[in-house]
């Protein structure tokens, strides 16, 4: 109500910008915020408008520098329509598999099963899916990619929206319960506040996840049909293909600017603002903060357009949900004709499974000796390759992040850059590092090791950064009292502290390996095809020459070795990191 | 007496076992709230007053039995109470102002009808100029009168609290429990009754109209008595010891019923109704505890009053109780009266040095506690020595809640240990005989 017309007020007198006078800076800000959402606006039209223009089979990408913001605007787009998507996915998902404990049966192993399906692989036949769909207009493959990038974010974010579900204390839900709170009020004030931070974390993961997809498949050929999406990614593989170093630069460059961006006027305000929605008791001193943030919160224009439009609506909507609570028992059985909805949906999808379980089954079949001979080659070389890209990950990331981890002056340095290199999707750079080996004449046997590894080995650098700093100053002067040597300070002190984070790292980065051995061990660069024996070399020719049977087979082997490894080996490890290695406050 | 405002009728909590026992937490019990009353709910830790709290508000439903709301049965619905929660149970990211209004909100109060009761409220508990602030801008005093004024708002028929002063330092928890009956006695609380619930005996005397004194494993009502010295009370006074003291006798002496003061006895509940074999449970105290409990006593010539002794040592029941409970279930002491008497045996424990303490603990701990003397048999029987924590597990199963059996699962664990009569190895759950395993453990290296 009347708090949010002086509150910024207030603020702006004890930031450091006191001596601007308000009233200018203000106007400023209004006028850039406007003109933003406009220029947004447009873009968006412009872009939406190929999109229903009919199908080109031969777009050609430009190499012309000056194309690529267009190109990246393009890509910016899909990734934000697949995040939108993954959104409402995560929330109907989660919310279903935590309320309801018949289908969170099903619903939570599925989950698993499904992050473990590498995405690449859904490539064709949602391509082909969505070209069967939209024959004549451009969005068929539009959408095909969408989706494509959408399998391969929302997964994690509908795990983490689940499991935040399932974590709410239990007196916080015994207080909505006891003070009558109906579905949108719970949902708005009390189940979405309490996963907000979860889920923006994971949605900062998804969306880089996202960019590694979206590079793989603006791209690619499919058996006899050759399909190009206008973006940064094409734009890429394009300049590679052609050997023009510059244009790769350039394409590089704006990449970074873009992911730059994004984390400057996205991410940073967002955590920044979702650090009210922490369950601590305590204000904690070293907040997130954001200069973006602090601009749009002083802007007249947002304030006064959420004074005026915005809580007008909020308020009619929680005033119209909580009378019409009011009015309806709470409780009441659930009407006939939802229940048999219900039960008929439940019994399409069962009919469904059985139908998909059947065809693969008939197509699998058509396998032979020598397909099951190259999958099982594949499997053991890919297998292979992970493990080495790890353990090589691992040799170099321990000793630096330790370093910068115990020192904090470094770490200030260290990390953002560290952070910008990992928010490069390795599959932009696959095609430059490809041709700095093909120059000094490594095979893609050995090459392909290296892409994995630049594709993940950041996930183990950021965890063991943030293991050692989590080890208390007191263990470490510890250690230094009892004259440990170095030996004995990493096998009693170093190690242990760091395991739990360690094996994070290693999770997240050995699923990422199997997903991007797709593409790292199968590479076309200037009409010559690269490629090596390998799971993920087997599932792009698979795809390449549009052979189903083949690309089923392989991609249920990935699956079934991914899941098999989180059982068997993962799941240990974090177990016995939880019992034993857990610094306990 | 007028007419109940929530009546129980023989509510009870029991959980199904897969075997078709039930594990029984609460035993058949009526209660009623009464309009004009502060009615305290006192009972040890784990007695399952909260569970009893939760049935008559509506938020659990009672195994078998009915409440009533003004006489007619609440299928579900939420009556018209509120609850002020131990851990305060605010929303960290609304204000105090929308916290005290989301109540409101979900009632379809429109914005400036809301805004104003709200901000009556907020005035009512003290928090005036706090109304933009956040929870953890607060202290925890400040919080909990949010609590107070969001519960308030709605003006509930009864308010319920649970432990809501137990979060607090001693004096913040005075400061706030005289200003609640100081609202209360000069009728500026918006409520027709109080339910209060605590484990702290001299809060529930200086604030209650009536006590209920609940015993445990299960539940049941052992005393329900009103208090009839007139507000404010003065806690030195000769009668509010009396009934202090009268609920310690109460507390410790489980079979028998001690004389209310003043007044006779009014027994309730069905205390003798199904009696069944039973582990003995064991109370949830350290063995060092029990010590330094034993050495307290022989400075104090031997003998003490239980309240004396809380009040010193500044101890709720629920800290001191369990350490006198395991002290007489040791033979270290004998509670006579709602006095605690030291044995010649406690005296010789608490004298001791480390490695004799042990040896005498052994020796009571053998002769005294059913569940470590089986665990002693099993292990010594077993070809290996050594067994799976699950069997032990099981046979406590039976017995007991699965909350409870984890507890009762970790105290015979530390004092088995502590008496050096098994070793136990947390990674692979497993417990050792101490004198004669075979494979000791490996032995771990972080």
């Amino acid at each position: 109500m009347a708090r949010g017309s002086w509150q910024p007020v207030r603020i702006l007198g004890k930031g450091p910008w006191s001596l601007l006078p308000a009233q200018t800076w203000s106007v400023l800000t209004d006028f850039f915020l406007f003109a933003a959402g406009l220029s947004v606006f447009y873009a968006v039209l412009v872009l939406a408008r190929t999109w229903f223009g009919p199908f080109n089979p031969h777009v050609e990408i430009s190499r012309d520098p000056s194309k690529l913001p267009l190109y990246a605007a393009y890509s910016l787009l899909r990734i934000t329509v697949a995040y939108v998507l993954s959104l409402a996915f995560t929330l109907v998902y989660g919310y279903v598999a935590a309320y309801n404990p018949k289908a969170e049966r099903i619903m939570i192993p599925l989950l698993d099963i499904l992050q473990s399906i590498p995405v690449l692989s859904f490539l064709p036949a949602v391509m082909l899916a969505m070209v069967a769909l939209f024959p004549h207009h451009q969005i068929g493959v539009e959408m095909g990619a969408i989706l494509l990038i959408f399998t391969g974010q929302v997964w994690n974010m509908a795990f983490s929206f689940y499991s935040s579900l399932k974590s709410i204390p239990r007196d916080l839900r015994e207080a909505a319960k006891i003070y009558r709170f109906n579905w949108y009020q719970r949902f708005t004030q009390f189940e979405l506040p309490y996963a907000a931070i979860g889920l923006v974390w994971n949605s900062m993961m998804s969306v880089a996840g996202g960019w590694f997809f979206l590079m793989a498949c603006e791209m690619f050929v499919l058996g006899s049909l050759d399909f190009r999406l206008p973006g940064l990614g094409s734009y890429l593989q394009t300049a590679a293909s052609a050997g023009d170093t510059q244009a790769i630069l350039w394409g590089v460059g704006t990449m970074i600017a873009v992911i730059v961006l994004l984390d400057q006027i996205v991410w940073r305000p967002v955590i920044a603002w979702a650090e009210k929605f922490k369950m601590e008791q305590v204000e904690s001193t070293d907040a997130p903060k954001s200069w973006f943030l602090n601009l749009i919160q002083r802007s007249r224009l947002l304030i006064r357009l959420r004074k005026r439009v915005i809580n007008p609506i909020r308020e009619r909507l929680a005033l119209h949900y909580a009378r019409e609570f009011d009015a309806a028992h709470e409780e009441a059985p659930p009407a006939t004709w939802k229940v048999w909805t219900g039960r008929a949906i439940a019994s399409l999808a069962v009919l469904a499974v059985f139908y998909a379980v059947a065809r693969a089954a008939v197509m699998l079949a058509g396998l032979n000796t020598f397909d099951y001979k190259q999958i099982l080659d594949g499997t053991v070389a890919t297998f292979g390759r992970v493990m080495v890209a790890l353990i090589i990950g691992s040799l170099w990331t321990i000793p630096v992040g330790v370093a910068i981890g115990f020192n904090p002056r470094l770490a200030r340095i260290a990390q953002p850059l560290a952070q910008i290199a990992a928010s490069v999707p390795a599959t932009a750079l696959f095609p430059i590092v490809l041709l700095v080996l093909i120059r000094i004449g490594g095979g893609l046997g050995l090459g392909s090791i290296v892409l994995l590894l630049l594709g993940t080995q950041w996930y183990i650098l950021f965890n063991v950064i943030a293991g050692a700093m989590a080890i208390p100053t007191d263990l470490k002067e510890a250690s230094s009292v009892f004259k440990f040597n170095r030996g004995m300070r990493w096998r009693k002190l170093i190690l242990p502290g760091i395991f739990p984070y360690l094996v994070t790292g290693l999770v997240t980065a050995s699923g990422g390996a199997w997903n991007a051995s797709i593409v790292a061990e199968y590479f076309r660069l200037k009409d010559h095809t690269y490629t090596t024996v390998g799971l993920g070399a087997t599932i792009s020719r698979a795809t390449d020459s549009g052979n189903f049977a083949l690309l089923l087979g392989s991609t249920i082997v990935m699956a079934l070795v991914v899941v098999t490894v989180n059982r068997l080996v993962w799941r240990r490890m974090y177990r016995l990191a939880a019992n034993r290695y857990t610094l306990e406050v | 007496m007028a007419e109940a405002i929530i009546e129980a009728r023989a509510v009870e909590k029991y959980y199904p076992q897969p075997d078709g026992n039930r594990i029984e937490v609460i035993a058949p019990t009526d209660l009623s709230v009464s309009p004009g009353k502060i009615v305290a709910l006192l009972g040890p830790s784990g007695s399952g007053k909260s569970t009893l709290l939760r049935m008559l508000t509506g938020l659990s439903k009672p195994s078998s039995g009915h409440v009533l709301w003004h006489g007619k049965t609440m299928d579900g619905q939420i009556p018209n109470v509120s609850i002020v929660f131990q851990s305060f149970a605010l929303f960290p990211w609304l204000t105090v102002l929308d916290n005290v209004e989301a109540p409101l909100i979900a009632r379809g109060v429109g914005a400036i009808e809301r805004h104003k009761r709200a901000l009556k409220m907020i005035d009512t508990v003290g928090l005036d100029g706090f109304e933009t602030a956040y929870p953890k801008e607060l202290s925890g005093g400040m919080k909990q009168r949010v609590g107070f004024a969001r519960a308030l708002v709605v003006e509930p028929e009864v308010l319920f609290m649970d432990e809501p002063f137990s979060a607090l330092d001693v004096l913040t928890a005075e400061n706030l429990r005289s200003e609640l009956l100081e609202l209360w006695l000069s009728k500026k609380m918006p409520t027709t009754a109080i339910f209060i619930v605590t484990h702290n005996i001299e809060e529930a005397v200086s604030l209650a109209d009536r006590v209920i004194v609940l015993g445990r494993n299960p539940a049941r009502i052992r005393s329900d008595f009103e208090i009839d010295i007139p507000q404010y009370r003065d806690r030195k006074s000769p009668r509010f010891l009396a009934y202090v003291d009268y609920i310690y006798k109460t507390l410790t002496r489980p079979q028998e019923e001690a004389a209310v003061p003043g007044k006779a006895a009014q027994l309730s509940g069905d205390g003798q109704a199904r009696t069944r074999t039973k582990f003995q449970m064991l109370p949830h105290a350290r063995p060092g505890g029990i010590a330094g409990f034993m050495e307290l006593l022989t400075d104090r010539g031997g003998r003490d009053d239980l309240y004396k002794l809380a009040d010193e040592l500044a101890m709720d029941v629920d800290d001191l109780l369990p350490i006198v409970e395991a002290s007489a279930m040791l033979g270290f002491a004998v509670l006579r009266e709602g006095d605690v008497e030291i044995t010649p045996e406690g005296r010789k424990f608490g004298e001791a040095d480390i490695q004799a303490q042990k040896a005498i603990f052994r020796e009571a701990a053998l002769k005294n506690v059913a569940i470590l003397r089986l665990m002693e048999n099993t292990l010594h029987a077993k070809r290996d020595h050594a067994i799976g924590e699950e069997f032990f597990r099981d046979i406590l199963d039976e017995h007991f809640s699965a909350d409870e059996v984890e507890r009762q699962f970790e105290t015979a664990l530390n004092w088995g240990r502590y008496a050096e009569i098994f070793d136990y190895d947390s990674e692979a759950g497993r417990l050792f005989h101490r004198e004669d395993a075979d494979v000791l453990p490996a032995a771990s290296e972080a």
